[in-house]
């Protein structure tokens, strides 16, 4: 019963051709096309197949799901659950020394150490005042960074999926700052934003006069939402696309046909097919938002004093940069980051999934 | 093709059309105007970045920064060694004249007019302008080469980029079809853990992580970063949500036909999901690419060190050197660069194409 | 894509073979050096250990030079997990000392005593502790670099030795009106920069017993002239308040622009100036102005090469280590890197330093000879196992007063805070 491409092609089939057959087809033309290296990979999964169908066969199609896990879970177990689960046992020791074993267990007490405040809102008041100055920076990053950033790279995902002319030109053009490393757009910014900088020439020139933008401390923050946006907009757009691209033409003539309105269109079928990609989008961003950390240190090192001064630069500077090396208290303050960003990744779906049963 | 349209000349651009008879809408000024806007705010700071790689470390520090790499003109003298720099002299009895420098004094420079080199001028320190030319600070790109062995570290991170693209792209597709595909009791767990890993950051368990690469032996071995980089939940995560809006009725069909399950994976899937495996491809290719704080912990030995290592070793305790650092910048950035003019086409090619019939 | 596929399999060959071949190869040592370079001195390194291989054989070094942060951050956890190099290059002297090997052992103590003597100390990790763990590379001192060309503009004459921190503020702010240069002052954004001034000022940094107490009335009165001078615009905020957290910031670039009147850093920025201010201006070395206690202290520091106890072949790292402190080998390191010897000998012979001007020759050894005036307390503090821990408070919280968040004694508050929690750990 090995179901060979030749054979399920010349075996007489009575539905749709949206069939193996067609994919398969497709798949002959990119052989062709791409040579011989496409030949010996399918020749590679053909020989994986014979495994795979002995397993069919035992284990039914619903459990063979297990099987295609299988390899990402063993990595996932290994390099990234393992090490989440010990970050778990360094957040309840002590002590500054790297081996777990030699580590003093302390129970809560990092956790103690972090959460002890007079009042939550005025950091001054916290034990640990540089964590809450943190995690309210953190804050208003996410909540500035995600809304601009999502918004723009949706607009921009529209227009490139418009008919225009060199549009792979115009998609490399916004995806270019997401190939560059953080240190490098960092020092990018810096350069053009510094005292005597590109941006302030321009500005002397046109008469609005020039400002020495990064020791301000909203001025430095609303660059570093800047310098964020436009640093990951190309990555988001580019999912957004790819979306954009999975919604069937058809569905769009016919609202063409039904004369509906622009705007319609697009709330009325664009953003309810777009809201799996979109899930994926808003998820993603929050997530990262949250977890800013190179690109900014790189261009601010989190100043004018602690105004940019996010989450992961508190873990990474108390855990790894600073002295003495406090593993503990960062792998706490981590644990208790991911608690907050579970809880809201948890509201997203919890929305999108009522959205798409309504 | 999409390579070809890049090089479409602006006019073409401009008339292209979305409303009839040759006329723009006017959404398409407004996109053609936000498109142009983007070219700007996007891709000047890049075009600048590879200005600057061709400065010298001195024009990089000067103020106010140039968009053009100058050098100073300079001058040999009949009868003396070594190169003299030029001035423009803009003031005093000397004014608009030409002169080589000998040498400054506080506030006063000793200069001679190169075609009279015999009579020695004193001009006040303000009266003079440095000649300058544009001129493009190779070494600092050749200067890599002679340094250490590019080709070496240009390998080592191909390799590790290839692999662990080739590997991460092959695991996280099953897993994502079997996230998207089946009914199983556990799958919600599964995708929830899948999530679950994105919250803390590589950077958190950083220590963890290498210890356990430790126990592992993979310490100092190109497999160290690949492996472990092929765990990251953003690729299921990615790729399970495109999956879903692929029709069941294409599986039902092809089991119909008695297609094996992994025929059905590899032959219709994984087509289908082109666009999205594009998009997780050049991501993956950026990640391990330009991945530095991993590779920095694993690899200690020369020999296995990549290009975003051997870059980052400009940058010491107390100086960075500049030069060096961002001609490098530039030449690791070519490759990926290229990478993804080559995959972003495949992003249109999507189920618009293939399955919408 | 088949050319990659082929190649892949032949370096997994080559990998199978090479683990094979590793106990084959175990009667020649291979030494792994990492390094870091502030300029080129593992490239000068790698140059002069090929003369130790040739008089050694059977004895390779490898020169792994990686980025500074490696140093900082990596090193430490791979050497906890018993994975480091044989060798290193590094700047946390003193907190790294449990993994030292002690090369007493194999080298003549009484020479290197004699040679290194008080810099072997930053090594022990512990006043009262023995051993001989790492030899001192480049020696830095902390100074200031003024502009001599803007005072002549201005007509201002450079206050003479002995001059007070006051003093130098006065006649820099006077220079930068008469000029319209836009900073008169600057200081590296580092809790090591601030400290010698900060002797100056009364600040003892140790209690009677040697116990870390760092805030003390010197110490805040020194922080208080340091946020008055940010205030009044005698120092350029650029440096301490245009960053965050415990990041370093030097204010070179100022300086090389002719931007700033006096620039407070030390002698490893020679060679910068040397090759980048050019003929723009004069500058010169001054030194460290005193202060009102009356010390007129600057700040040792630098870097050393240690071995680690864990290596395979402990006698050859340390015979390597051995060569590089030979007085004529130290000697032509130290020209061709530039830097300050540490070597006793060296130093009181003198070096004549590659490819600089007699400006540069000059400043450093202006700066050599600004030595004798480093206060006790400043050595007792560089050689201290947890300053690290104290420079990154003083960074932060000082950085936190100078742009208002706290208040300068809040922030000497919080300092004795983190200070004791840092301690206590």
């Amino acid at each position: 019963m090995a179901t060979d491409t030749q054979t399920g092609a010349s075996a007489p089939v009575s539905h749709e051709p949206i069939d193996a057959s067609v994919a398969a087809r497709a798949q002959t033309i990119k052989v062709s096309r791409d040579g011989i290296a496409l030949t010996a990979l399918s020749a590679v999964m053909r020989l994986i197949e014979v495994p795979f169908l002995a397993l069919q066969r035992m284990l039914g199609i619903n459990k063979l799901a297990w099987v295609f896990l299988l390899p990402n879970l063993l990595l996932f177990g290994l390099f990234a659950f393992l090490p989440i689960i010990l970050n778990g046992f360094y957040a309840m020791t002590g002590g500054d020394n790297v081996l777990l074993q030699d580590r003093p267990y302390i129970g809560a007490q990092n956790f103690d150490l972090l959460s002890s405040c007079d009042n939550f809102l005025d950091p001054n008041s916290c034990l640990q005042d540089k964590f809450w100055r943190a995690v309210w920076n953190t804050t208003w990053f996410v909540t500035l960074q995600v809304g601009i950033m999502v918004g723009f790279s949706l607009l921009t995902a529209l227009i490139l999926n418009r008919e225009i002319r060199a549009r792979g030109f115009f998609r490399s053009v916004f995806f270019f700052p997401v190939l560059l490393s953080p240190v490098v757009v960092a020092l990018i910014w810096k350069w053009i934003l510094q005292r005597e900088g590109v941006l302030n020439a321009f500005l002397d020139w046109t008469g609005i006069g020039g400002y020495n933008w990064l020791i301000d401390a909203d001025w430095a923050f609303a660059w570093t939402v800047f310098l964020s946006v436009w640093a990951h907009m190309g990555f988001y757009t580019l999912i957004l696309l790819a979306g954009l691209q999975a919604i069937p033409r058809d569905v769009y003539e016919a609202a063409t046909m039904d004369r509906a309105s622009a705007w319609r269109t697009f709330t009325k079928i664009t953003l309810p097919l777009l809201s799996p990609t979109m899930l994926v989008v808003l998820v993603l961003a929050l997530i990262k938002g949250v977890q800013t950390f190179d690109e900014v240190y790189a261009f601010t090192g989190g100043g004018p004093g602690t105004a940019t001064t996010f989450i992961i630069q508190y873990i990474y500077e108390e855990g790894f940069a600073g002295a003495p090396r406090l593993f503990g208290l960062a792998a706490a303050a981590s644990l208790m980051v991911a608690g907050v960003l579970v809880l809201l990744t948890l509201v997203q779906l919890w929305i999108n999934r009522r959205n798409v049963d309504g | 093709m999409a390579n070809t349209a890049g090089r479409m000349t602006l006019w073409q651009m401009l008339t292209a059309t979305r409303g009839k008879n040759g006329k723009l809408h006017w959404t398409d000024w407004v996109s053609y105007s936000y498109l142009i806007l983007g070219v700007f705010l996007m891709f000047f700071p890049v075009v600048w970045l590879v200005l600057s790689s061709f400065k010298t470390e001195a024009d990089l520090q000067r103020y106010p920064p140039t968009f053009l790499p100058y050098q100073q003109i300079t001058v040999e003298l009949p009868g003396m060694d070594g190169q003299f720099p030029l001035f423009e002299i803009t003031g005093g009895e000397h004014e608009g004249k030409t002169l080589a420098q000998l040498r400054r004094v506080g506030l006063v420079a000793q200069m001679v007019d190169p075609s009279n080199p015999d009579e020695r001028l004193r001009i006040d320190i303000a009266d003079r302008q440095p000649v300058q030319e544009v001129r493009l600070a190779v070494e600092n790109y050749t200067g890599l080469f002679e340094r250490f062995n590019f080709l070496r570290f240009f390998f080592n991170s191909t390799f590790i980029t290839v692999a662990a693209t080739l590997l991460m792209l092959l695991v996280n597709a099953m897993a994502a079809f079997a996230l998207s595909k089946y009914q199983f009791r556990g799958r919600t767990a599964v995708l929830l853990l899948v999530i679950g890993t994105l919250m803390i950051p590589q950077t958190v368990v950083l220590v963890p992580l290498f210890l356990i690469v430790t126990e592992m032996g993979m310490l100092n071995s190109l497999w160290g970063v690949i492996i472990p980089g092929a765990a990251t939940p953003t690729g299921v995560f990615l790729l399970r949500q495109y999956m879903i809006t692929i029709p069941d009725e294409i599986l039902d069909a092809a089991r119909m036909d008695k297609a094996s399950e992994w025929k059905i994976f590899w032959r219709i899937i994984v087509p289908l999901s082109a666009p999205a495996i594009a998009v997780l491809a050049i991501l993956a290719i950026m990640w391990r690419w330009n991945d530095f704080l991993w590779p920095l912990i694993v690899l200690t030995e020369s020999e296995n060190f990549t290009l975003q290592l051997a870059l980052n070793s400009f940058q010491g305790e107390l100086q960075t050197e500049w030069s060096s650092l961002l001609a490098m910048t530039v030449l690791t950035l070519l490759p990926i660069a290229l990478v993804f003019m080559f995959l972003q086409k495949y992003i249109a090619t999507g189920i618009a194409s293939t399955g919408g019939k | 894509m088949k050319k990659i596929l082929s190649s892949t399999t032949a370096l997994v060959a080559l990998g199978v073979a090479g683990v094979a071949m590793a106990p084959a190869s175990a009667s020649a040592a291979e030494l792994r050096f990492m390094c870091y370079s502030d300029g080129n001195e593992c490239e000068v390194y790698d140059d002069v250990i090929d003369r130790f291989e040739e008089a050694n054989p059977g004895v390779t070094v490898v020169v792994d030079t990686v980025p500074y942060q490696a140093i900082l951050e990596n090193l430490p956890v791979q050497l906890a997990a018993g994975e480091g190099p044989d060798i290193a290059k590094v700047t946390d002297l003193g907190g790294l000392n449990e993994y030292y090997l002690d090369l007493e052992p194999y080298v003549d103590a009484g020479y290197w005593q004699e040679s290194f003597g008080g810099t072997l100390d930053w090594y022990r990790g512990g006043a009262d502790r023995q051993g001989i763990y790492g030899m001192h590379s480049q020696l830095t001192v902390t100074g200031a670099f003024v502009n001599a060309t803007l005072f002549e503009q201005a007509g201002v004459d450079l206050p003479g030795a002995g001059a007070t921190w006051e003093d130098w503020a006065a006649a820099s702010r006077a220079v930068s009106e008469a000029t319209g240069a836009p900073f008169p002052m600057a200081i590296d954004r580092s809790g090591h920069r601030v400290a010698g001034p900060a002797i100056s000022y009364g600040a003892a940094l140790f209690n009677d017993d040697g116990e870390a107490i760092l805030v003390d009335d010197g110490f805040q009165a020194f922080v208080q002239q340091f946020v008055d001078w940010h205030e009044d615009g005698t120092i350029a905020r650029d440096v301490w308040a245009g960053q965050g957290g415990a990041t370093y910031q030097d204010a070179a670039q100022e300086f090389i622009n002719g931007d700033l009147v006096f620039y407070y850093s030390g002698s490893w920025q020679v060679s910068r100036m040397n090759d980048q201010v050019g003929d723009f201006f004069d500058w010169q070395v001054i030194g460290s102005p005193c202060g009102p206690a009356g010390a007129c202290s600057g700040m040792p520091g630098g870097a050393g090469i240690v071995a680690f106890a864990e290596t395979e072949y402990p006698e050859e790292a340390a015979a390597l280590i051995d060569f590089l402190a030979q007085e004529d080998v130290y000697a032509e390191v130290a020209a061709r890197t530039r830097n300050l010897p540490a070597h006793l000998g060296v130093a009181g012979a003198g070096v004549s330093f590659e490819d600089v001007s007699p400006a540069a020759q000059a400043a450093l050894n202006g700066f050599a000879g600004s030595l004798p005036d480093i206060a006790p307390a400043a050595f007792a503090y560089q050689g201290y196992a947890g300053n690290r821990a104290m420079y990154g408070i003083t960074v932060e919280r000082v950085s936190q007063a100078i742009v208002g968040e706290l208040t300068v004694e809040e922030a000497m508050e919080r300092a004795r805070a983190d200070l004791e929690a840092a301690m206590s750990n």
